[in-house]
Formats: C-alpha cells, structure tokens, sequence
C-alpha cells in the first residue's frame, strides 16, 4: 500500500533498464518498497539491477516486456501481480530517442518509435489503469518528457510521441479519479543517460538521480504533474507562449 | 453530496475514501446499511478483497478504507438505549449500535446526569470505532480506555454468524477485538457502563509551564487529583522554551457549583459546531511562520495559574469540533498524527524525542502530552502506563519520512509503541516489537478468520 508520505511497498517498471526509473525505484527501496518486478523485453539484460535489488534484501524479478506488443502487455502485468501481489506503483519508463534526421529518412523507423513511446504506453497504460482498478489502489508513473511540450525540429518525431503519451496520461488521470487508483505525469529535462550520450546538452541538463529525488519529493506532495528538475514546470510556461518564430529561432539553439 | 444508501443499489459502485488526514486515498464498494438488520445482511458474497466496517472517518490514516474490497458504513445503524438503574449505583448501563456516535450519545446522556465512559478529543466517533480503536481520553489514568468500560458486546463473524463477547464471555476474542481495528468482525452494538456526572459543566484548573521538565513534574505530582488531564505542549519552541506546555486538568461540577454558569438545569447541554473550514484550502496555508505565531499567541493568552474555571462539556473535551471539517487545514498534500506512548522511565526519551522535533522545524500546531494509566488485556490495544504524545504534522515537509523512523526507533528502544488508529507510515517490521502479544491476536484471528475476509488498507500494509 501507499503511505501517508509517498512510499510504495511494490512497483512493476515497464522499461526495467531504464536508468531513471532504476533510480527511481532505489529511493522507493530505502523507504517501504520491497518488492520490485522489472518488465524487459529480454530477463538477461537486467542481470546485474536484479543481483544489486537482491542483495539489498529486496524480493526482486523479472517478467517478459515487449512495448511493441500490446498482447505482452496484459501478460506482463498479470504475471507481476501473481507474483508479488498489489501492484502500488507501475513505471512506464520506455522509451527511444532517436535521431530525427534519420527519421527524415526513414519514415518506418519514424514509425515504430511512434509504437514504442506512444502505442506501447496506450496499451500498457490501460492494462495497468484496469488492473488498479480492480485493486481500488496504486499509482501509475508515467515518465513523458519535456520534449513533449512544444517540438522542435530537430526532435519533432520523439517530442511528439511523448506528446501523445503525455497527453493519454493525463486523460488516463483524470479518468481514474474515484477508482483509489491514479496517473502521475513526471515530465523529466535532458537527462544524462545511455539515451542522451553523445548529445549537446539542454540547458537544466540533470542526472537520472536528480530526477528521481524530484520524483520522490512531488509523491510525498501528492501531485499530479511532476517537472524534473522543477524549475521547468517555470521555463516551460515561459516556452510554450512565445510566438512560433521566437520559438524556432530558440530551440534551433 | 451523500452517496445513495448501498442497501437500495444494485450495482455495486466504487467510492473513494480516506481517513481523517486525507492522505493515500483508495476505492471501495462502500454500503450503507440504514438499520441493524441491513447490516448483519451487508456482508458481501465475494470476499475476494475483504471487507472492513467504518464509522465516521476519524482515523488518521488507512484503518476504514479497504481498496478494491467492500466497506460498510454503520452510521445509519446508530440506535441505543439508556438502561433502568438503581439510583444509588456509580454508573448506568447504554446499549448502542456500532454506529451511534458519542455526539449523539452526549445529547441523550448528558440531559439524564450520565456521561459517556471515554471520550477523544472529539466527539464525532462512533460506539463500533471506540471498541476497534480502544479509544484513549483525559482520564485514561483513572479510568483506562473504552474497552475497560465495556461489558458485552454482538460481532459479526466473518463466515456471518453472530457472536456475544465480553470480558467475562470469550474473553480472548473479546480482547482481541478491543483495539483490533475492525479486523475480527463486524461489531454491531455494545453494551457498556456510563458514568453519572453532578452537572453539564467542568471545573477545571490551567497551569502553564515553562518547559518540558515542568509540565511532567506538574502531571507525575497532581494528575491523580483530577479525573481528566491533559496537557498542549508547544512543539515549535526550542532552547530553553523547549516543551512549554498548557495543563488543563478537571472534574465534573456539581449542581451547586455549576449554577452560577448555567442557572436553574445542571444539566443544559449544548454543543454544535459554529464554523466550517472552507472546502478548497491553499496547499502551504499552514506554514512555519504561521504556526510558530499562532503556537506563540496560544502560549501567551493561557494564565499562568487559574483555578476553578467553569468550562461546559465541548470546551473542555472537544474544542477542534467547533471547526467542521478542520482537517481540510493542511491543504491538498493532507497531514498526518503521530503519537507513541512510552514508559515512565524512559522520560530522558521523551526530552530527546520534543527535542528532534522542535530542532527538525517540523511544524506542528497540535500536539498534546498526557500520562497514561495502565493498560488493558487486549494485545493490540494502544495505551500503557507512561507518557503518550500526539502529534499533527503536514505530510508535505521534506524529510518527514526519515524524521519519524528516527524517532519510532526511539520509541521502539524503550519499550513503547505507536497508535495504529492514528498511524499512516510506520514500518511493518516494527509492530512485534511494539505489541510483542501480536502473535496472540493472529491465533485469535485465525481461529474466527482462517480466510483473512477482514481486511482493510491497514491491515494490507502493515501485514497484520
């Protein structure tokens, strides 16, 4: 269950080698959280987050993932709870970046990004939204991005896909209001990650741990929208109302 | 906005609750049941995720709310009975269904020269949430908690069937359910002895003291002098202000002595909440500098020494009650209660725990000190002898958490115990050091509830 303070005492990740929500799910683990299923298309490539949630005591494992089929989804969900029980807290923490001037190139890789961040989040969204339900309790995280805001052209393809997942998590918030279950929306700055390697970094750039700890912080504070660092939930205000050429010029940088 | 009674509904509909600090709501079928018949008849065909009664919502945390299970609420089923009595014996027999609060009680009781055994700090609780929770008040040093007062009472087995408990009749199940949040069974009315009293009023004593050290020293030396005691310490004075405190301790008036106040009827009684708290607050209203003045003024304007003061019933009792809804206070992020109880000796414990406190600049506006008593027979019952502090605090302020798991280690070390009818955060782990008769309450539970169909929010995060 939920605390008064935040705290879970499970979470199912969807994405389970995300390393924002890995961090997020080691600040749950120093609080209530022991027990932790990690949703990865393939169980070895989480090997080593395993061992390390194992040895610290935690009841931790891994379920078969794949956000480019919605049919695992369901399964992916169901399993996790026959194995741990109430889920308190699912992660839809997958997620490609990309590069746009591929996209420009190629519009099937354009696609199935599309799938992954936005279709993979409709599905999985709702089968974890029909879940807690059931249990009449749990949050569900879903981890969108700023880019999501406002596209800009050199990151149009995956700004909009966290466009539509940002706007289906809201929807999918506000429709579960009443059920004991709900949506958080944290919407995370340029993170240093494996994603963003190699990438010029955007100004209020910050690490997975950082975007954790605000993650924690709007939990205890029982907020519905999260910005990562929150300074952006300001500058983004800001950005999103200049006009369209102000804005090209800006985020041309 | 009051839901249809679930007695006329035939589809099951999900309604969100929580307790009374409005954190971690979750979502229940909730049913109403409007008399003693509907509610034996309440219990649900599948208990696939159990099933927990409720009574008016003033537990602080997850105690009544049951996710995704059914809830039933008793407070439509809130008849009782004054019993005949011999005029010369101490106390009066009332026979009151689950649901029939102590306000309601107060307005029947009071007029007749009777008193409810124990009451909280307010009087919107009702009979079933007084037994699950062993509710506490100002005199638990004389006269123990509500489950010491009882004599009798029906509960509703989980498989449906209906029970007579007392101390005297299945005792271990009747301890079991005294404190045992609900979790043994539906209780559907009690029978319990209450007190006569010489009038509507109180006579009451203020002692203001300067620090912690001074307000104990005033409780070890005189609480025994006054039926009802209770001390408000301020939690956000630090140095040598450290633990100031207002005492208030006092009896029931008689006839005569009340008459100056009320006039011609001892008995007048009068109580009704004269403001409501508006129902959309700003998060942060409540802050460190507005508590800390208001926490100032409130020290100030108390007298250093008064005696004899005339205070009616809901003044001394039930103040807060006065604000309808003044949880709402804290804003959208709620708030939360802590309050332990810990030995006598351990008081060295005590200075430490006032002390992080007021250090942390956690705010806290309302928190109040009393000595308990003794405690009673039932393993999950809160109160034992020593001293019992309660605490409300904004569940928004950042490093609450690992504020109070501090502090419940202090507590823990010592020998004392959280409230769980208050509690919304503490650490699984640690209740089998809290109530080390824990496993004695399992083997009562699993003997009249083998499938776990009791079950609440509490009782799932916690592992009861």
């Amino acid at each position: 269950m939920r605390d008064a303070l935040g705290s879970v005492q499970s979470v199912l990740v969807l994405g389970g080698n995300s390393e924002i929500a890995l961090a997020i799910v080691d600040r749950l683990v120093s609080s209530r959280c022991t027990k932790v299923v990690l949703g990865v298309r393939s169980p070895a490539s989480a090997a080593s987050s395993l061992n390390r949630l194992r040895s610290a005591g935690v009841d931790a494992d891994t379920v078969v993932f794949d956000a480019l089929d919605p049919a695992s989804h369901v399964q992916a969900i169901d399993s996790a709870a026959e194995r741990i029980g109430d889920l308190d807290m699912v992660i839809l923490a997958f997620g490609v970046l990309g590069e746009q001037s591929d996209f420009n190139v190629n519009p099937i890789a354009a696609a199935e990004a599309a799938r992954v961040n936005f279709v993979g989040a409709v599905s999985s969204g709702l089968a974890a939204a029909a879940k807690l339900r059931t249990q009449g309790h749990g949050t569900i995280l879903a981890i969108t991005s700023v880019a999501g805001v406002r596209a800009r052209a050199d990151n149009f393809v995956y700004g909009s896909t966290k466009a539509g997942m940002d706007a289906f998590a809201q929807g999918l918030g506000d429709s579960l209001i009443g059920s004991g279950a709900r949506c958080v929306v944290v919407r995370p700055g340029f993170v240093h990650t494996r994603m963003t390697e190699g990438m010029k970094p955007a100004p209020f750039a910050t690490t997975p741990d950082k975007i954790a700890d605000a993650v924690i912080n709007g939990l205890q504070k029982n907020k519905e929208l999260i910005w990562a660092p929150p300074i952006l939930s300001i500058v983004f205000t800001i950005l999103r109302h200049l006009p369209r050429p102000l804005w090209r010029k800006i985020s041309a940088g | 906005m009051h839901p249809e009674p679930a007695a006329s509904r035939a589809v099951p509909s999900t309604s969100e609750l929580f307790g009374w600090g409005r954190t971690a709501p979750t979502g229940a079928d909730v049913r109403r049941p409007t008399s003693p018949i509907e509610l034996q008849r309440a219990l649900p065909t599948s208990f696939e995720r159990g099933l927990i009664a409720r009574g008016l919502g003033r537990s602080y945390g997850d105690a009544a709310q049951n996710a995704g299970g059914t809830v039933i609420e008793t407070t439509d089923v809130g008849a009782f009975t004054i019993h005949e009595s011999d005029p010369t014996s101490d106390t009066v027999l009332v026979t009151a269904d689950a649901g029939a609060s102590i306000d309601r009680l107060l307005h029947a009781l009071v007029p007749q020269g009777l008193f409810v055994p124990v009451t909280p700090g307010t009087r919107y609780v009702t009979v079933g949430g007084a037994i699950a929770a062993d509710i506490h008040g100002k005199n638990h040093h004389l006269k123990g908690s509500w489950c010491n007062h009882v004599e009798s009472l029906h509960l509703q087995l989980a498989d449906g069937s209906v029970v007579e408990v007392g101390p005297d009749r299945d005792p271990e199940l009747f301890w079991a359910t005294a404190g045992g949040m609900g979790l043994t069974g539906v209780i559907l009315d009690a029978t319990f002895r209450c007190p006569r009293i010489g009038s509507s009023q109180l006579l009451v004593d203020t002692d203001r003291a300067a620090d912690l050290d001074a307000v104990c020293e005033l409780m070890r030396s005189g609480d025994h002098l006054y039926d009802y005691s209770v001390a408000w310490i301020d939690l956000m004075a630090t140095g040598k202000n450290m633990g100031r405190s207002v005492l208030t301790r006092g009896r029931f008036a008689s006839a005569s002595e009340a008459a100056p106040k009320i006039g011609a009827d001892p008995y007048a009684y009068k109580a009704n909440e004269l403001v409501s708290a508006p129902p959309f607050m700003p998060a942060g209203l409540l802050n460190n500098l507005s508590i800390r003045a208001f926490n100032e003024l409130w020290f100030r304007k108390a007298p250093v020494e008064r005696r004899d003061e005339i205070q009616s019933i809901p003044t001394f009792f039930h103040p807060l009650d006065m604000v309808r809804g003044w949880n709402r206070i804290y804003g959208p992020t709620g708030f939360l209660q802590w309050q332990f109880v810990i030995p006598f000796d351990a008081t060295s414990t005590l200075t430490t725990i006032v002390d992080e406190i007021s250090r942390s600049g956690c705010t806290s506006f309302l928190a109040v000190l009393k000595s308990f008593g003794e405690g009673n027979l039932g393993p999950l019952s809160f109160p034992a002898g020593g001293w019992t502090l309660a605490l409300d605090i904004p569940a928004g302020i950042s490093g609450l958490g690992p504020l109070l798991d501090r502090l419940d280690d202090l507590v823990v070390g010592v020998g004392g115990r959280i409230y769980l009818a208050k509690d919304s955060r503490v650490r699984p782990e640690l209740l089998p050091e809290m109530y080390p008769r824990l496993n004695e309450w399992r083997e009562v539970r699993e003997r009249v509830d083998p499938n776990r169909r009791m079950m609440s929010d509490l009782a799932r995060r916690l592992g009861l």
